[in-house]
């Protein structure tokens, strides 16, 4: 049988499943819920602040990890889902959910380089 | 006083009769002390000679009884009627096999899979008798264990959703195997099994349903073993990106 | 005798045949929010490289209701994810000390401190 290659995403996979799991309900909560309901403080995500955030090097760094790994680990697993549902394995649905990651993680760092 | 009495559906096929499988309900009696199998022997002994079905042991050692029961993969030796008394009782051939003859299922599948693991130890050297028994410390033995109490019960198949929308997946009891002889210090046959085990219709198949755990009725808990078979293919893939002349 | 063994197809719907089935499908259906989430910050962001009025604007749209509605799904699903990764966790680092095999339970739990402490921390340094 032919060597695989899926420890590559099943790496970003188990990487941003991790990563998510432990960071993604605070976030969530905080931007989508506190902030907007007035839970916690506008000040929290103000421009000013938010702005200094992503032009600081290290957190663009942590900020493209936040985006990137979660986003790899929905698109393998969005796959595999659409498999169970009962999508045929194919070449289109791989091409258009690791591609979808392929270009937000692409956009996600064209946005932070230019901030 | 009449006897208590329960009812089993069971799923018939006789393929030289039937086009497709239909059920046929059985009256049998309650014992607090009988499992589905004995219920089973009950219709076949008593009240249709044609019921077929495979079992030995009727003590979850054999692992030739599984069947689908109300929807659960069981051993049928295992099952007791008081579970599901006054219920109906639903009894169908283990799901994702072919049906050979009622209850009995096509496992060819899986016995060419695990023969394909190599599941026995493939020593670096042979060694000569006289050099006395390959010694092994309780603690080394311990870390395979639970992967050694597996009897082929198939229970696992047929609770893994993977296997049934993937036939080519290795399965659940196969490759769990395949990580008990790797982890044995007296084997050498790893680079050997993951030919099978690291390919795509092997551990990379496997979403995690967790299911083939959850029925074992040995406490093999397959799901781990592939887990683990994961991470150590995918440390092996980067390993030898790194270090691309390195042996394989 | 001839054979003519006969294979049953897996319906399409079997992932609500079981009730773990089914909580494996939501498990799984959390990819959806996750990834959707990660689309919106780097959304967010965008709009942050365009401007404070731009940004402003992508403020009042996290308030709007459709928004709030969302949020509330993806934290739903957002958890149901952490714990089953959580739960998940100790079959992939099985631990033995000597010749005892320990159960699963400290490494759940050893998850659950350090969540505890990185969601506290994000909250902290949100709040700043």
């Amino acid at each position: 049988m032919a060597k695989s290659n899926k420890p590559i995403v099943w790496s970003l996979f188990a990487g941003g499943g991790m990563l998510s799991a432990f960071v993604t309900p605070v976030l969530i909560f905080i931007t989508g819920l506190a902030v907007p309901l007035g839970l916690m403080s506008l000040d929290s995500l103000s421009y000013d602040r938010m702005l200094v955030l992503a032009q600081n090097p290290i957190a663009k760094i942590v900020l493209f990890a936040v985006i990137f790994l979660p986003l790899w680990h929905a698109a393998h697993r969005l796959l595999t889902t659409l498999h169970d549902l009962g999508l045929p394995k194919g070449r289109i649905a791989m091409t258009l959910c690791y591609g979808a990651a392929a270009l937000g993680s692409i956009a996600a760092a064209v946005v932070l380089l230019r901030i | 006083m009449t006897e208590p009495t329960l009812q089993v559906e069971i799923l018939r096929y006789r393929p030289e009769t039937d086009q497709d499988p239909a059920f046929q309900t059985y009256t049998v009696p309650y014992r607090d002390d009988w499992v589905v199998l004995d219920a089973l022997n009950h219709i076949k002994d008593n009240i249709d000679r044609t019921l077929s079905y495979r079992w030995s042991c009727h003590m979850a050692v054999c692992g030739s009884c599984g069947m689908m029961i109300n929807g659960e993969p069981k051993l049928s030796c295992h099952a007791f009627l008081r579970d599901y008394y006054p219920n109906k009782i639903r009894v169908e051939p283990l799901n994702n096999f072919p049906i050979e003859r009622d209850l009995v299922t096509v496992t060819d599948d899986f016995m060419e899979k695990l023969e394909s693991v190599k599941p026995y130890v493939i020593p670096k050297q042979e060694r000569a008798v006289d050099e006395g028994p390959h010694l092994q410390t309780p603690a080394q033995l311990n870390t395979f264990k639970q992967y050694t109490m597996c009897i082929n019960c198939l229970l696992c198949y047929a609770a893994c959703p993977q296997y049934g929308l993937t036939p080519d997946f290795v399965g659940p009891a196969a490759l769990a195997l395949a990580h008990r002889y790797n982890l044995d210090t007296r084997d050498a046959g790893r680079e050997q099994r993951q030919e099978i085990a690291a390919s795509n219709e092997g551990v990379w198949d496997c979403t995690f349903v967790g299911e083939c755990s959850q029925v074992c009725p040995k406490s093999v808990d397959p799901a781990a073993a592939i887990q683990q078979t994961k991470i150590a293919s995918t440390i092996d893939w980067y390993k030898a990106l790194l270090n691309p002349w390195g042996k394989r | 005798m001839s054979r003519k063994p006969y294979l049953r197809k897996m319906p399409k719907s079997w992932w609500l045949a079981q009730r773990r089935y089914t909580s494996y499908m939501a498990r799984e259906m959390s990819c959806v929010f996750i990834g959707a989430y990660s689309v919106l910050i780097v959304l967010g962001l965008y709009r942050l490289s365009q401007g404070r009025a731009e940004y402003g604007a992508f403020l009042d749209a996290l308030q709007s209701p459709p928004s709030l509605v969302f949020h509330a799904a993806a934290l739903v699903f957002a958890l149901i994810h952490t714990v089953s990764w959580f739960s998940l966790a100790p079959k992939a680092m099985p631990l033995q000390i000597g010749e005892k095999k320990l159960s699963g339970g400290p490494v759940v739990l050893a998850h659950y401190a350090v969540w505890v402490v990185v969601s506290a921390g994000v909250l902290l340094v949100a709040r700043i």
